[in-house]
């Protein structure tokens, strides 16, 4: 350095020269929230650059879909976001109901309400949870699991798996409730409005948990817009935007429930947002029972036609309903020719499914548009001036989940 | 949302080839020299204000001569409608970045460049996103195999993860169940004699 390079023309030694160092967050680390390898540029604790590197848990799950048929694909939603998993099959079996024209019987419509907001609350109690023993608290996670437990129990009720459930079909959803079910659920939700306000207690004015959350990644209108966010990413800060509401699908018209947003866009504020929506969501579940106890809650469960499967008692008396149930397994349905693009209010904000259709039984190009994608795209943008610790808490609070982000 | 069509194709003649309203979605078509201009004027015209771009995505045909569709989608929150843009590009064009409008589209470009290899000409940082390391080839192009070329296992003796070529122990698997009756193509035995016939 005594060479005249020095643009300051001050002798420095050796030990004096300060350059950024890189280092690799992730893959294996516990605030990553699975598989994320983050490459960080730090000037001392300061982030000046996030480069995320993803597809570690890249499973083609867009090209398996072109040589399988649309029912075979189903379960292959249940394995993007594994957090939610019904939300996304969902968006999946909307979409084919648009492109076909397949009305959804009433009593179908709603047991997918219901149990696309025991999604929405499996993914909050998740997040929120995770989030707080991100930053240092115990606790939380440990009384979550085991309401998210008792709502992966009834996920088994309902379609016999926990996790990958394959229970919204095209056209309806696999199997029906029993009474019994439903009173347990509804007995549930009074057990868990007490839960969340102790999980307020623990956090919502805990001054270390503020102090890790509060003015950490502020997200403002113009980020928003520019960086394609969408669900809670957008209420956090102050823009009611939720699909639920604003491009209603299947009968969330018919329901009653609050959007809340956030003020600053910050951490502290999403973690607000999404304590507030377990809320509403539960407040939904207790509407949808009462609906699906009500005279005109009954009947079937799914739309009788070329997409669905026959009832078992006619198969077992009818040859045509015997065939079309083994052509239907076998072969498959055909969907009209066609382009649609179908999106639901996933926890996680708009998952979306795109599909190219050439009229066969298989899907000719399928993408799945994740919520997750372009938030953590954005994290370079949100990240940067923030300290190395923060990037923990926003990597929390962006809410991302490899299954979907890869696919 | 077909005055929306009608005003677009009005306001721009230049980019838009044509609209259609299929299932209650607006598709434009439009051609790829001035995207990003007609991108710009789909987030700043009052009538439209697409602020969000909710995907970028492609579609193959191998047998067409302009091989790829390119679809963007755009919502916009404030007039609560969507849009979706087609264009149209052949395997040796480049298509222009609209990076610069919507900020988002860094990842959508660079996923669609991994997967179909369509350039995107003026992108900051094209490089692989969801493949692994090293990966050649793009995988949704209707002619890559499902099974891929290389496959990957743990060497005890190199103590290292090596790659191989693809070595199936079992043919791949491609059942086809459609009807004979309808739409599929088998050659029965005996249906050789017909052909020779003609």
């Amino acid at each position: 350095m005594m060479d005249g390079t020095n643009q300051f023309g001050d002798a420095q030694t050796g030990e004096q020269k300060i350059r950024n160092f890189n280092i690799n967050f992730g893959p294996q680390h516990p605030a990553a929230h699975g598989v994320l390898r983050l490459v960080l540029e730090l000037d001392g604790e300061v982030v000046e650059r996030c480069d995320p590197h993803v597809g570690l848990l890249h499973r083609g799950t867009e090209k398996l879909m072109e040589s399988r048929t649309y029912l075979q694909n189903l379960p292959y939603l249940d394995r993007l976001d594994y957090v939610a998993p019904m939300n996304q099959e969902h968006a999946w079996c909307l979409a084919i109901e648009k492109l076909t024209g397949t009305p959804v019987p009433r009593r179908a419509s709603l047991i997918r309400v219901l149990f696309s907001e025991i999604g929405r609350i499996l993914n909050h109690l998740m997040n929120v949870t995770t989030q707080a023993m991100d930053v240092g608290a115990l606790t939380p996670p440990l009384w979550g699991f085991e309401h998210r437990e008792e709502l992966m129990i009834f996920y088994e009720r309902a379609c016999g798996a926990r996790l990958h459930a394959a229970y919204f079909r095209p056209g309806g959803v696999h199997q029906d409730l029993t009474p019994k079910l439903l009173d347990d659920i509804e007995e549930w939700t009074g057990r868990f409005l007490s839960f969340i306000d102790d999980l307020g207690n623990l956090l919502t004015e805990n001054r270390i948990f503020k102090q890790r959350n509060v003015d950490i990644g502020i997200v403002t209108e113009e980020d928003i817009q520019n960086y394609g966010f969408s669900g809670v990413m957008v209420r956090g800060s102050g823009f009611a935007w939720d699909l639920r509401r604003a491009q209603p699908y299947e009968c969330y018209d018919e329901f009653d429930f609050q959007i809340p947003v956030g003020k600053n866009g910050d951490c502290y504020d999403r973690y607000l947002c999404r304590v507030e929506e377990m809320r509403q969501s539960t407040a939904i579940i207790l509407q949808c029972l009462e609906k699906l106890r009500a005279p005109e809650g009954q009947g079937d469960i799914l739309a009788r036609g070329k997409i669905t499967p026959p009832k078992r008692g006619e198969m077992k008396t009818s040859m045509e309903a015997l065939i079309h149930h083994f052509k239907l397994y076998t072969e498959g349905f055909k969907v009209p020719a066609g382009q649609v693009y179908a999106c639901v209010e996933a926890p996680k904000g708009e998952f979306g499914v795109y599909i190219v259709s050439d009229g066969s039984n298989k899907p000719y190009r399928a993408k799945l548009r994740a919520p997750g994608y372009p938030h953590l795209a954005a994290i370079d943008h949100i990240a940067s001036g923030h300290q190395l610790a923060d990037v923990a808490a926003i990597i929390g609070t962006l809410d991302i989940v490899f299954g979907e982000i890869d696919r | 949302m077909d005055e929306l069509g009608a005003h677009i194709e009005l306001k721009r003649p230049d980019c838009v080839l044509g609209y259609e309203i299929t299932l209650g979605e607006l598709t434009v078509d439009v051609t790829p020299a001035n995207i990003s201009a007609f991108v710009e004027f789909l987030r700043t015209d009052s009538a439209c204000r697409f602020s969000t771009l909710v995907d970028i995505t492609a579609v193959d045909y191998p047998d067409r001569a302009k091989r790829f569709d390119v679809i963007y989608h755009f919502l916009s929150m404030y007039q609560n409608q969507r849009i979706r843009l087609r264009v149209s590009v052949r395997e040796d064009e480049l298509v222009p970045t609209i990076t610069d409008v919507h900020p988002s589209a860094n990842w959508f470009e660079r996923e669609v460049f991994d997967m179909f290899g369509i350039i995107f000409s003026g992108h900051p940082d094209l490089r692989r996103l969801l493949t692994d390391y090293g990966f050649r080839g793009y995988p949704l192009r209707k002619d890559f195999p499902t099974t891929g070329y290389t496959e990957v296992r743990y060497d005890e003796a190199a103590k290292r993860v090596v790659y191989e070529p693809v070595k199936l122990v079992q043919e791949y698997r491609q059942f086809d169940f459609m009807s004979p009756w309808e739409g599929a193509k088998y050659v029965l035995p005996g249906d050789e004699k017909k052909e020779a016939q003609k």
